[in-house]
């Protein structure tokens, strides 16, 4: 028994030290052959157990069986440390600038105005107003008559109306939808309520620093039985304090003219104070109970029904929500402008 | 319109200070735009007589002058032209403030010591510009403050009225307004009528009755008219923004202003036999007071005598038939002039008076005589002269009648949802002048005075009713509605989703006008004639764009002028299309891209776009739908675009739009370098789609077989692609070209293309002979079609 631990001993040390200087997982494997393999300087001599008595065999097999597994076990060791040096080196050398950018395409942009315009008709849309949209280039009759502003009317003079011939005109605002929504439900015996928003263009003849020939208004039409004038200050009032986002947003109905509503009135909100201190307000939407005459023209009984309607200029709202103060800006489409709005 | 506020509280006595007054009034429809002073701000200006004034020894152009204040006289230096001994002016006394906080101080001019400074308008803040020293009435009193005596502690409040309200358009229609709204009485200026004292008229012939039915005149004779117009009545013209011309001229202005009645006065002396009210004959010219010569139509009035045409009623009289300095005799006018015949006409021969925007909102037809009085008695108060009598033709039947409209409480209730009660109802009507007769319970027949043209109907007077009432008082209810779901059409792109696959592919919405220059409309569309603007706001905004492309190019450019060498664009919007008596006005989507393919980064060279860029981006748009087989592509030609790289985008059969590069002629014409790729097509075309029907997956393993083959150069591909998809059938799950190459290897004029086919039976594992067979016969198709071989 002697005999085998000296045999064993150097065995087991020089393996030890072997683990120790291998210097990755190759060298290591060599190490475990060695020792370990089939032929291997450890299991050679479990193999010449049998030259053993059977009484000295158990004893020195377990000899044998635990240098192997201490030698296993530093092998083990060795190779989790040597894995472990590897993924360190092969983390380190990947490390790359995580703080430059992306690659692909930049994100870009929808209009204001058009982003504005959603957000309108989507606002609206949640209580059930649909969208409706018309021709840009319209008759005399839809764009004026039908709203009740005949011929000799002096708020044709307000209009500064783009003319292609006597009677074809690009519409001055969006409310010749709603007649013509009217007319088709009128057509379609279809009966109220009528509940439409009509997004577009419209335009005027005027350019200057506040007025573009082209800008974009929302038309609203809301007509069924009972509808009155309280309908429409509550979801005016709601509206504007939904789409600044203020709810305590000052919101006031000034009596004014428009030939196709009655009674007619001027929205305004309160927007900062002016130098005196007093509020300062700002004419937002122009909005009324539907004229009968406007009525009369689309086919809608008005023994039976009223209804509302109101009319806003886009830019302007765009403006007061983004802060842009030159609306001319809106149609220069200048990337660094159009960028902003993401 | 513009007055002064002093000039109202004569009128109607309200203890609101100017902004209460103005708020008032603004909430009741009458929107006050501006409040303004009358002057600038200054202090220590008094009544200056200057008793002494001589040359200054060393300046040509000064004078040295001594000011009496009444009480002491001091030497002031004068530059001013009319500067002269026994005039009064203003004079800004050492330690005086003028506006722009301008302190006088006792200084030297030349050598001279100046102890104050005499003012003109201009320097007061009362004018915009000034000739001279602003000459005071003899009568004042040297050393009163100045702005006592020019009554100056008053605002001019500039009012915007709607076109309905004519009737405010004078001091006594704003004074109803204020009563009513302050509940106050009006102190109406007495009118007295002047007794005549000499027989003279002249004869009126009324020929047009309809248009003017009420025609009165009257003469004046001896008149001075170098009699000076009073201070006050300068002042208040001033502050209504009307300069002063004689005595005359201001009194029909002043009555204008004072009671809504616009009046003209005649040099007697220049009129023939008699005046003729009739309509103009067509192409009759006539020149104006302001020296312009019109040439007039038959749908206009005018007055005339027996030689000449004298002016258009209601707009503008004649240059050489008015008062002027050499006139002694004076015919006055005082007329109703029909609203609809004087609508519109001062606007079609690019004029607008005072006269005609009052006469189209309509002036109260029983205004006339009271007015003729009223400026009858002002001349004589100021230019002496006899009256003759008032002569007035009428034709009553064509008089506008008192309309009676009938009220009910109930429908005030449902139009304004609030409950007013019947004796609220009854007071505040009848503060505006109108007359309630009840005809049953909450039921009433409402007299409308004359000097309302916008109350006819029953919505009117609730109107009225809601204003003074006050609409800020009115409630608000949130409408009850049926909870009644709207229909969505799933098939169908929203425009939004439409806008978001092109933002997160990198493009930028633009929004550009619908008109534009005649010029780039033919550089893009040869044949179409654009519609045309007849009154453009200028030659490159004339006519409607029959594309969208035009626009979006020229947005490039604007672009690429500003040092941006990258831009990706889309705009959607109408286009308009003439075909025959039909005109298309139809939703388009377009996109524009130019420059590199990325942004500037720093993973490698970026290149720049080209046509399958722009492309895969419409390809993507197209499969929003879950129809991208309905499209399809075709070599095409358009007149902006390369005819190399052009293609039609086809839907059942329809060409629905183009995708293209710039084509080089055009882009050289529009300074454009590089590749510009642009695509445009029929909104509605594009949003269509389908809803999606699920296919079962197979659970059978797929086939990948590749075929490189060569084929001429003109081959399109993707017709070898709809081929092989109609020869597979089912089994065909997806083709893709992988490779396209020509070149060394490959015969000119050919080129190889590489296709991965991928095959896959739904309920069973294909065998490889019937796989086999199935690249057979589509090769055996392809080169018969297409003269298709594989490569070897």
């Amino acid at each position: 028994m002697e005999n085998l631990e000296t045999l064993v001993s150097p065995i087991v040390a020089s393996a030890l030290s072997e683990v120790e200087a291998a210097a990755n997982a190759a060298d290591l494997d060599q190490v475990r052959v060695r020792f370990l393999g089939k032929k291997g300087e450890l299991t050679q001599l479990l193999k010449g157990l049998g030259k053993l008595s059977p009484e000295e065999r158990p004893k020195a097999g377990g000899f044998i069986n635990e240098a192997k597994q201490q030698v296993q076990a530093v092998l083990n060791e060795k190779r989790e440390a040597l894995e472990k040096a590897a993924l360190d080196a092969r983390l380190a050398s990947e490390t790359i600038d995580v703080t430059l950018s992306g690659r692909g395409q930049d994100l870009g942009t929808v209009h204001p105005i058009t982003r504005t315009m959603e957000r309108i008709t989507e606002y609206f849309g949640n209580i059930g107003f649909s969208v409706a949209e018309g021709p840009e280039i319209e008759d005399d009759y839809h764009n004026f008559e039908a709203l009740n502003i005949p011929g000799h009317h002096p708020a044709r003079a307000m209009h500064d109306t783009f003319y292609f011939n006597d009677s074809t005109v690009l519409r001055t605002h969006t409310s010749p939808v709603q007649v013509r929504v009217m007319e088709a439900f009128a057509k379609a015996g279809d009966k109220p309520p009528i509940a439409i928003v009509c997004p577009g263009k419209v335009y005027r003849c005027d350019s200057d620093m506040t007025h573009s020939p082209m800008f974009h208004q929302v038309e609203g039409l809301y007509v069924a039985e009972k509808v009155s004038f309280a309908d429409l200050k509550s979801v005016l009032s709601d509206f504007l304090r939904v789409f600044f986002e203020r709810d305590d947003l000052k919101v006031r109905f000034r009596p004014s003219y428009f030939p196709f509503t009655e009674p007619s009135a001027e929205v305004d909100i309160e927007w900062g104070t002016n130098e005196d201190g007093s509020t300062k307000w700002l004419e937002v939407l122009g909005c009324g109970m539907v004229h009968p005459k406007v009525f009369e023209y689309s086919g809608i009984d008005t023994s039976k029904y009223t209804g509302f309607a109101f009319g806003m200029g886009v830019e302007r709202f765009a403006m007061l929500r983004y802060g842009v103060k030159d609306l001319r800006q809106f149609f220069d489409n200048d990337l660094r402008f159009l960028n902003q709005f993401n | 319109m513009k007055f002064s506020e002093q000039w109202l509280r004569e009128w109607v006595a309200i203890e609101a200070d100017t902004q209460g007054l103005a708020d008032k009034i603004t909430m009741a429809g009458l929107e006050v735009d501006d409040i303004d002073p009358v002057a600038g701000e200054f202090t220590g200006v008094v009544v200056g007589e200057i008793v002494a004034c001589e040359q200054h020894p060393d300046a040509d152009k000064l004078r040295v002058t001594k000011v009496s204040t009444g009480t002491e006289e001091i030497q002031v230096v004068c530059g001013a032209p009319n500067a002269r001994v026994g005039i009064k002016v203003p004079f800004a006394t050492v330690g005086a403030v003028l506006p722009g906080n301008f302190k006088i101080k006792k200084a030297k001019l030349r050598g001279v010591e100046s102890f104050g400074m005499l003012c003109a308008e201009e320097e007061l803040g009362m004018a915009d510009s000034s000739d001279g020293l602003m000459e005071l009435p003899a009568d004042a009193t040297a050393g009163q403050d100045i702005r006592e005596y020019l009554n100056l502690n008053d605002k001019i409040i500039d009012v915007d009225l709607t076109p309905n309200r004519g009737d405010c358009l004078s001091i006594a229609g704003l004074a109803r307004e204020v009563s009513a709204n302050f509940l106050a009485q009006v102190t109406e200026q007495k009118v007295v009528d002047v007794a005549a004292e000499i027989d003279d008229i002249f004869p009126v012939n009324v020929v047009a009755k309809e248009s003017s039915p009420r025609f009165i005149t009257r003469v004046l004779k001896n008149v001075d008219v170098s009699a000076k117009t009073p201070l006050w009545m300068v002042e208040r013209l001033r502050r209504s923004g009307i300069r002063s011309i004689d005595p005359v001229v201001d009194v029909t202005a002043y009555v204008m202003l004072e009671l809504g009645q616009p009046m003209h006065g005649y040099d007697l002396d220049k009129l023939n036999g008699s005046l003729i009210v009739r309509m103009a004959e067509e192409k009759e010219k006539l020149v104006l007071l302001n020296s312009e010569e019109v040439e007039l139509n038959s749908k206009t009035l005018v007055i005339a005598d027996e030689q000449k045409t004298l002016g258009i009623a209601g707009v503008m009289g004649g240059n050489d038939s008015g008062v002027s300095t050499e006139t002694q005799n004076v015919l006055l006018e005082a007329a109703f002039f029909d609203p609809i015949t004087i609508a519109g006409k001062a606007r079609s021969y690019g004029l607008h008076t005072d006269a005609s925007h009052r006469f189209e909102r309509g002036v109260d037809f029983q205004l006339q005589r009271k007015a003729i009085e009223r400026a009858t008695a002002l001349i004589q108060e100021i230019c002496g002269g006899q009256a003759g009598p008032v002569s007035e033709v009428v034709s009553e039947e064509l008089l506008p009648t008192l309309a009676t409209v009938a009220l009910r409480a109930d429908k005030v209730e449902s139009l304004l949802g609030i409950r007013i009660n019947n004796d609220l109802i009854e007071g505040l009507l009848s503060r505006l002048g109108l007359e309630l007769t009840v005809t049953g319970e909450g039921e009433w027949n409402v007299a409308v005075p004359g000097w309302r043209f916008d109350i006819s109907i029953e919505e009117d007077l609730i109107e009225e009713l809601g204003r003074i009432y006050g609409y800020e008082r009115l409630p608000e209810t949130i409408p009850m509605a049926l909870l009644k779901l709207k229909q969505v059409d799933e098939s169908k792109v929203k425009e939004a989703d439409l806008r978001r696959v092109l933002v997160g592919r990198g493009y930028q919405e633009a929004v550009s006008f619908s008109f534009i220059d005649p010029k780039l409309h033919k550089q893009f569309d040869h044949q179409r004639e654009a519609v045309a603007l007849a009154n453009p706001i200028s030659a490159d905004l004339s006519v409607m764009r029959t594309s969208l492309l035009p626009g979006l190019v020229k947005t490039v450019s604007y672009n690429l002028n500003r040092q941006q060498s990258r831009v990706r664009l889309f705009e959607t919007g109408q286009t308009f299309i003439r075909n025959g008596d039909e005109l298309k006005q139809e939703n388009q989507i377009a996109a524009v891209i130019t420059g590199n393919r990325f942004p500037e980064g720093w993973t490698g060279k970026s290149e720049p776009v080209d046509f399958y860029d722009l492309k895969g981006d419409i390809e993507a748009l197209l499969e929003l739908g879950g129809a991208a087989a309905d499209f399809h592509f075709e070599k095409s030609t358009h007149d902006a675009m390369h005819p190399g790289q052009c293609a039609a985008l086809i839907r059942d059969g329809e060409v629905i739009g183009h995708i293209g590069a710039l084509h080089p002629t055009l882009a050289k014409e529009l300074s454009l370098d590089g590749a510009v790729l642009m695509f445009e097509a029929r909104l509605s075309s594009v949003i269509a789609g389908q809803v999606t029907e699920f296919e079962t997956l197979s659970k059978f393993p797929e086939v990948r077989r590749d075929l490189a083959l060569i084929v001429k150069q003109d081959v399109a591909a993707d017709s070898m692609n709809r081929v092989i998809r109609e020869v597979s059938g089912e089994l065909l799950t997806d083709v893709r070209i992988f490779d396209v190459y020509a070149g060394k290897g490959i015969e000119e004029g050919h080129k190889s293309l590489a296709l991965g086919l991928t095959l896959q039976h739904a309920s069973r594992t294909l065998k490889d002979e019937e796989v086999n067979q199935l690249i057979d016969s589509i090769l055996a198709r392809l080169e018969t079609d297409f003269g298709a071989s594989l490569r070897s």
